[in-house]
Parts: C-alpha cells; sequence; structure tokens
C-alpha cells in the first residue's frame, strides 16, 4: 500500500477521519504471457458458466434431459451421469472438501493463483473492465476524459457502458437460474413472462449483485470484503511462489537516461527504470515494488507489463516475476535460485485431494441405485407368540433410485427358521414377500420376522436382509438384529 | 492503560495515529471506505424501520405490535389449519372406507399408521406402553394372542367400547375370586395352578395330584376356559395352554390370580375420540404384527 517514508517526509494529514473515499482505479491495457492465459481461463469459465444449463442428456422417458440440474421441487440432484438425492448430500461435502484442500495445493505452490485467474469476482471485472476500455478508451483515455466533465459523447458512452454490463449482469442471473429448471422451457417462460416469480426475483438479485460488485466495488471486494487474503496468508509459505518484484535485481531504480550514464561509468544501477507500467495495469492500483500484500490479486498483470519494457530496454525479462523470498536472498548471496515445489506440504495436500477423490469416486461407481434401510424396532426389542417362536419388528425403506417401477422380493437370513412378512403386501410365494417400488421413490413398510425355533437362541443374533431386484437380479443386502425376548 | 496523543504521526507507515495508546502499541488511523461506512449506516436506518414494521418493545401488558402486526403464533394457526384442508381429503377417507380395505390401499394404510402411531401415543401408551410391549396386566399388542380377538373388526370393537368399561357394548367378562368366594380351598387352589402350569408345559411341584387339579378344572374352569383350556374371546378367557401369560406364569402368580380373581379395564374410546381416528388406531395396532 503506502510506500514506507522516511521520518522526514513525515508530515501530520488533516487528523482523524471517519472514512476513506474509494481511489478510481484505471488500469492500462496489456499483453503478454499471463494476460493471454487470463483470456483462455476467462472464455473458459464464461463458455461453461453461461452455456452448461444447456447441454442435453439423455435419462430416459420421464427423467429430465438437462445435463446439470438442481431439482429442488422433487429434491434431486442431476450431474451428467450422477442423479443424487437428498441424502447422498455428503458427496457435495466431499466435493467442498476437495475443493478446499486444492486451494491450499493451489496456494503453496502459486500464491493466490485462485484470485488472480478464476475467481469469479476477477473474471467478471476482468469482463467489465474490457468493455469500459472498448468504449472508453484506455487508461490516458479514461483519465483525461474523467478529467474533463461532461461531454454529449461522454453521456452516450457512459449510456453504452451501463447497458452492456446491466446487459452482462442479466444474463448472469439469466444463466442462473437456468441451472434450477430445464432451460429452453424456463427461456421461453422468461420472455413470454409466465416463468415463476421465483425466477424472476433471483434474475433481479443476480443482476444488481454483477453490476454492483463487477462494475463499481471491483478491487474493494478483494481488499475489504473478501476472507480469502486474510486466510491465504496464513497458508502461504516461504516457498510459494508469489508475482514479486525481486528488488534485488530492480534496485537501484532509475530512469532509463541515468541508468546509462551511470552505467557507462561503470557503476552498478538496478534494471527498473521506474517507469510506473507495473502500477498502471494493475487492477487494485498497486505498486508492487512495495513488496508482497494483501491487496495483490497475484493476476500476473504487472509482470507482462515489465516483461514488455524490458524486452525495450533490451534487459533480461521476468523483473517481475513468480518468485519467493528465499531466492532474492540466495541470489544477493550469490547462490543459485531453488524452487521447491515437491514439499511435505504440497505433498500431504495431493495425497489428501488423491485419497478422498477416489474415496468419493469409489462410492460414487460402486453406490447402489436401490438402498434399503433397516429400523429395529425400540419397544418391545421382540415379541414371544403364543407357540413359543419369536419376532422381531423392523422398519424398512426402500429407496429405487431408477427412472422406473421395479418389483424386488425380501428374503431374511440368520435366525433359524425365519419367516418374513411385511404389513401390506401380498406373498406371491409363500414366506417371499414382493414389493412394488414406485420409480425414483421411496416406500416405508413394516416388517416382521419370525423365528421358530426349539433351540435356545443368543440374546441377539446378526440377521441379513437381501433385497432382490426380480427383473434386473439386483441383490441389496442389508444387517441388523434379531433380538430375543426375556420371558415373563 | 490507554493513553491520549492526538495527531502522531507513525514512524513507520507514515500514517498519523488516532492518538489511542495501549501498553506502548498505537493505534493506526486507517479509515474505513466510504461504502463501507455508508452500508453501516444504512443497516443502522433498515433497523429502525424494522422496529417500526415488526413487533419490537415489550410493554407492561403485552408488545407494540409493529405496523405489520405480524405474529409467528398466528402464522403457525394458519399453517396448521392449512395442513387440516390438505389431510381433511385422507381423513374422510380413513373414515368412509371400509376397514377391510384399508389395509390394501398403500396410501391410506401409511397414513392410518402414521396416525394411529401418533393416537396410540397419546392414549393408549400409558398402559399398553409406546410400542404396544405392554406390561403385566396389560396385553402386548405386538404379539398373537388376543383377550378379545385379533382380527381388524374385533380391535375396532375393543377400542370403541372397552372391556368392563361400563359401557354396554364393552366386553363384560371376568375372571373369578375362587379363593375369596371360599368355592376353592387354598390346597385346591394349589393344585389347580400347577395343573394349569401343566397345560402349557411348565413345571410342577413335586407331589401335587395332577389329575386332582385336573378335575377341579373341569368343575370349575371349563366353563370360561373351555375344555381344552384354549380359552374364549367371547369372555375375553385367555389360552392357558400357550407361552403367554398377561400376569405372568410363576406358580405364586397362578395362585393369586386363581385366589382373588381379575378384572382389568380397558377403557372405552367411542365418544372420546372420532371414527376415523379410531380406525386409524385399529390399523396401526393391527399392523403391529399381532392382528389375525
Ligand atoms: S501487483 Fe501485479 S499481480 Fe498483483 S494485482 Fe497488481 S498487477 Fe496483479
Ligand atoms: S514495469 Fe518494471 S521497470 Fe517499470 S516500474 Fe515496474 S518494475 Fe520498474
Amino acid at each position: 500500500m503506502n510506500k514506507p517514508l522516511l521520518p522526514t517526509d513525515l508530515q501530520p494529514d488533516d487528523g482523524i477521519q471517519l472514512y476513506e473515499a474509494q481511489k478510481k482505479i484505471y488500469p492500462q491495457s496489456v499483453s503478454g504471457t499471463f494476460r493471454r492465459i487470463k483470456w483462455y481461463l476467462m472464455a473458459f469459465c464464461l463458455g461453461v458458466y453461461y452455456l452448461l444449463p444447456f447441454v442435453r442428456w439423455n435419462r430416459g422417458l420421464g427423467a429430465p434431459d438437462q445435463a446439470v440440474l438442481i431439482d429442488l421441487p422433487n429434491s434431486r440432484f442431476y450431474f451428467f451421469f450422477i442423479e443424487l438425492w437428498p441424502q447422498e448430500i455428503y458427496y457435495f461435502t466431499g466435493l467442498l472438501i476437495v475443493a478446499a484442500v486444492t486451494l491450499f495445493l493451489m496456494n503453496s505452490l502459486g500464491g493466490r493463483v485462485w484470485c488472480g485467474y478464476l475467481c469469479p469476482q476477477t473474471v467478471w471485472t476482468d469482463l467489465f473492465f474490457t468493455v469500459e476500455r472498448m468504449i472508453e478508451g484506455d487508461r490516458r483515455e479514461r483519465m483525461k476524459k474523467a478529467a474533463e466533465g461532461f461531454t454529449l459523447q461522454r453521456g452516450a458512452e457512459l449510456v453504452l457502458k451501463h447497458s452492456i454490463w446491466l446487459l452482462i449482469a442479466w444474463w448472469t442471473g439469466g444463466a442462473w437460474v437456468l441451472y434450477f429448471s430445464d432451460a429452453p422451457t424456463l427461456m421461453k417462460e422468461l420472455v413470454t413472462f409466465q416463468a415463476p416469480m421465483i425466477a424472476y426475483i433471483w434474475i433481479g438479485i443476480l443482476t444488481c449483485t454483477t453490476y454492483l460488485l463487477a462494475g463499481f466495488m471491483r478491487e474493494q471486494v478483494c481488499v475489504y470484503m473478501c476472507p480469502w487474503p486474510r486466510i491465504q496468508a496464513a497458508l502461504t509459505d516461504e516457498w510459494a511462489l508469489n508475482v514479486t518484484y525481486k528488488y534485488d535485481r530492480g534496485e537501484t531504480r532509475t530512469s532509463l537516461k541515468k541508468a546509462a550514464q551511470l552505467r557507462a561509468r561503470g557503476e552498478t544501477v538496478g534494471d527498473c527504470v521506474d517507469c510506473n507500467q507495473c502500477v498502471a495495469v494493475c487492477p487494485t492500483g498497486i505498486d508492487i515494488r512495495d513488496g508482497a500484500q494483501l491487496d495483490c490479486i497475484q493476476c500476473g498483470l504487472c509482470i507482462d507489463a515489465c516483461d514488455s519494457v524490458m524486452k525495450k530496454v533490451g534487459r533480461e525479462t521476468r523483473l517481475i516475476g513468480y518468485d519467493n523470498d528465499i531466492n532474492i536472498h540466495r541470489r544477493m548471496e550469490g547462490k543459485p535460485e531453488i524452487f521447491k515445489p515437491v514439499r511435505s506440504r504440497t505433498l500431504v495436500y495431493s495425497a489428501l485431494i488423491l485419497g478422498i477423490g477416489a474415496i468419493m469416486t469409489y462410492a460414487l461407481l460402486t453406490r447402489s441405485l436401490l438402498d434399503v434401510n433397516v429400523l429395529h424396532d425400540r419397544n418391545p426389542l421382540a415379541v414371544r407368540l403364543s407357540d413359543g417362536s419369536i419376532r422381531n419388528g423392523y422398519t424398512m425403506r426402500f429407496l429405487n433410485k431408477r427412472g422406473f417401477d421395479r418389483v424386488v422380493a425380501v428374503d431374511v437370513e440368520g435366525p433359524p427358521n425365519a419367516v418374513v412378512h411385511i404389513i401390506g403386501t401380498d406373498s406371491i410365494t409363500p414366506d417371499r414377500p414382493m414389493i412394488i417400488l414406485g420409480r425414483d421413490a421411496t416406500t416405508e413398510l413394516r416388517v416382521l420376522v419370525t423365528s421358530n425355533t426349539e433351540a435356545d437362541l443368543p440374546k441377539s443374533m446378526p440377521v441379513t436382509f437381501h433385497v432382490t431386484d426380480i427383473g434386473l437380479g439386483e441383490v441389496t443386502s442389508t444387517k441388523d438384529v434379531f433380538v430375543t425376548p426375556e420371558t415373563r | 492503560m490507554a493513553e491520549h496523543h492526538e495527531g502522531e504521526i507513525d514512524k513507520v507507515s507514515g500514517r498519523t495515529t488516532t492518538g489511542h495508546e495501549w501498553d506502548g502499541i498505537q493505534e493506526l488511523n486507517t479509515p474505513l471506505p466510504r461504502w463501507w461506512i455508508l452500508t453501516f449506516y444504512a443497516c443502522i436506518i433498515w433497523s429502525i424501520g424494522y422496529w417500526i414494521v415488526y413487533p419490537s418493545w415489550p410493554l407492561v401488558q403485552g408488545y407494540l405490535p409493529g405496523l405489520l402486526h405480524s405474529s409467528s403464533r398466528a402464522d403457525v394457526a394458519v399453517e396448521l389449519a392449512n395442513l387440516d384442508a390438505v389431510r381433511g381429503g385422507k381423513m374422510k377417507a380413513l373414515a368412509t372406507t371400509p376397514l377391510a380395505d384399508i389395509e390394501k390401499d398403500p396410501a391410506l394404510l401409511a397414513m392410518a399408521r402414521a396416525k394411529g402411531k401418533v393416537v396410540f401415543g397419546d392414549n393408549c401408551a400409558p398402559c399398553h406402553g409406546s410400542g404396544a410391549a405392554g406390561a403385566k396386566g396389560f396385553p402386548n399388542l405386538n404379539d398373537d394372542d388376543w383377550l378379545w380377538g385379533g382380527s381388524l373388526e374385533q380391535i375396532m370393537q375393543t377400542i370403541q367400547y372397552g372391556a368392563r368399561s361400563g359401557n354396554d357394548e364393552g366386553h363384560q367378562g371376568q375372571m373369578l375370586a375362587f379363593g375369596q368366594s371360599g368355592t376353592l380351598t387354598k390346597e385346591q387352589i394349589v393344585t389347580v395352578a400347577n395343573y394349569v402350569r401343566s397345560l402349557s408345559g411348565l413345571s410342577t411341584r413335586p407331589g401335587v395330584d395332577l389329575a386332582a387339579g385336573k378335575t377341579i378344572f373341569e368343575e370349575n374352569c371349563v366353563a370360561c376356559h373351555g375344555d381344552n383350556a384354549k380359552g374364549n374371546q367371547e369372555l375375553g378367557a385367555p389360552n392357558l395352554t400357550d407361552k403367554i401369560w398377561l400376569y405372568g406364569s410363576d406358580e405364586a402368580t397362578i395362585i393369586e390370580t386363581v385366589t382373588n380373581g381379575r378384572a382389568g379395564v380397558m377403557p372405552a374410546w367411542t365418544g372420546r375420540l372420532d371414527l376415523a381416528t379410531i380406525k386409524a388406531m385399529a390399523v396401526y395396532v393391527h399392523s403391529l404384527g399381532g392382528g389375525k
């Protein structure tokens, strides 16, 4: 932020202020490696966000054919070949954990790369900057126009800029709601004003937030509102590569002319020609030469700016580059640079990501599309019948996650001579109840297991329920206990 | 200690301080952005709006209702009324569907079981237990032994009118007090009690004359419990040959039963609960597993 001042520079300012007005920033356009990476990533992120709702995925008759759909009324989440039920929300938990650890990993490798390249705030602000630049011109022009005050042409420009901004913002909100309903249908409803109120409300909210955050708040979001810069400070270590001004190489900075004179006299000067290009392009308006700071979103644009200057003045590029403090000190001591992406920290993060990812993938691929939950009666635990046989009651919940009705049969295994009966169902074969499970639905039934034996049974023994899909042969088994009552 | 040094300048950052100092640590003057302050003020104004619009201050009696007169209690009442409206149809269906057909309709069965479970918990659990497992003297409704019959109709009948409940249509039978009335002597009671235990395969006291017990039984008990001691559901006389004992199967308990008699009361629920509710309860009890 503020450059350290020498004590002699210090002048008391106007005393205590209650607030600080936002400094308007006019970032200059720039081209180079990192700008190019940012263009590609922007195109990719926006493309995915705006177009994904229109991707179709055939799930058979009666099921939605939208590849990514959050179906709130029916509490289902569809993601390509995956259909998740509400009780499978732990997949999202897993996904969030993986995402968090991935951020940690990114952080330990390349600092706030998320902030600089992928964060929605960055992407949309960048998009809005692009529009601004196309209409109002680059940094100098914009500054000049701002200073000159109002003309008719300026008014027209502003109207045009804000209209395009609003259009983008509106379409951002529009794309958002498409994830919650069949996109083509909702599009039609939206334009014919048939869509549910809630859709318009959400579009309104997201239009406002996008317009406000990307058009006006910009770097203020990163500096004042976002907690991530604070958190990442705790996550980063001395090995992480951050956008760094190599002051060992740049200092003492001096003008190009002066530098040439000094060099001619055989004196050593730094490579920085104090052209301020790195400051001019910075979207948060800071001077990276002041060192690592919270306001830097690590977008790498100052690297591109400085590189082009360095090429022009015929010095080596990457005076600003992804580097760390360790190397600055090593170079000053005349030692070679070292980079160590493989460290215990990154290894642990990678292992965590791979581990959790593998567990999740395994769970997802092997998850059953016919779930059976059994709940043993708690009171009474067991009942003795008049002929001395023992019966246990259970509540069984069947979840048919397939898109068609299924007929399943229930068998039990465990207690001697076990016979199963399900209230409200007819057994087709004796003692083998058949149940019709509605498609994509849950069925809850009361199940009685009776064991008729002369032998003394243990207090509690395992019982296994096998639920067999008659058509598909798919078998789901689940275990519980079979309890023997105390004799009264 | 907080000390005050107005307008000093921090040498490192070049910023003025607020003049506050704690143990040598000075507070820098780092103003917040304007929008932040404005948002803060806007929130304060918004919260004042809340005071005016929503209930806020407690008064001596009640509270300030606010312009909207909003009340969570009233909201709940509306929600409950809506729920009743939604369920109304199903309750009507429950009342009109013949008892035997309820279990054939999965939706109605689920509804009846859910409803019955709640009503059972409110009304029947004190005697029969929350899971209907019963207790000494209170039948277990999960087993397959029924004093007054375990068909849906019979269960319904028992719930409606009870047993020895004072309702004219209720069940009336009772176990006589053979000892108190002097019909049987103490020895005779011990003898017959052991005979009864032998009926369901339980051990008997050595030296007891079971043949004599049989004779006593035939003379005094078959009228209610039947020739083969299988009981009589008309009279609520239990089956004495099975493994289920309402009051207990040990010798002392049976002697007590024969001496003093038994007359547990099942209240009549008709008039206290409506027909649909009683039906739901009957279906629930039947589905517990004991129903015939
Ligand atoms: S200092 Fe450089 S990397 Fe940091 S925000 Fe500014 S331009 Fe981007
Ligand atoms: S762009 Fe490079 S040369 Fe120019 S001021 Fe920044 S660091 Fe120095």
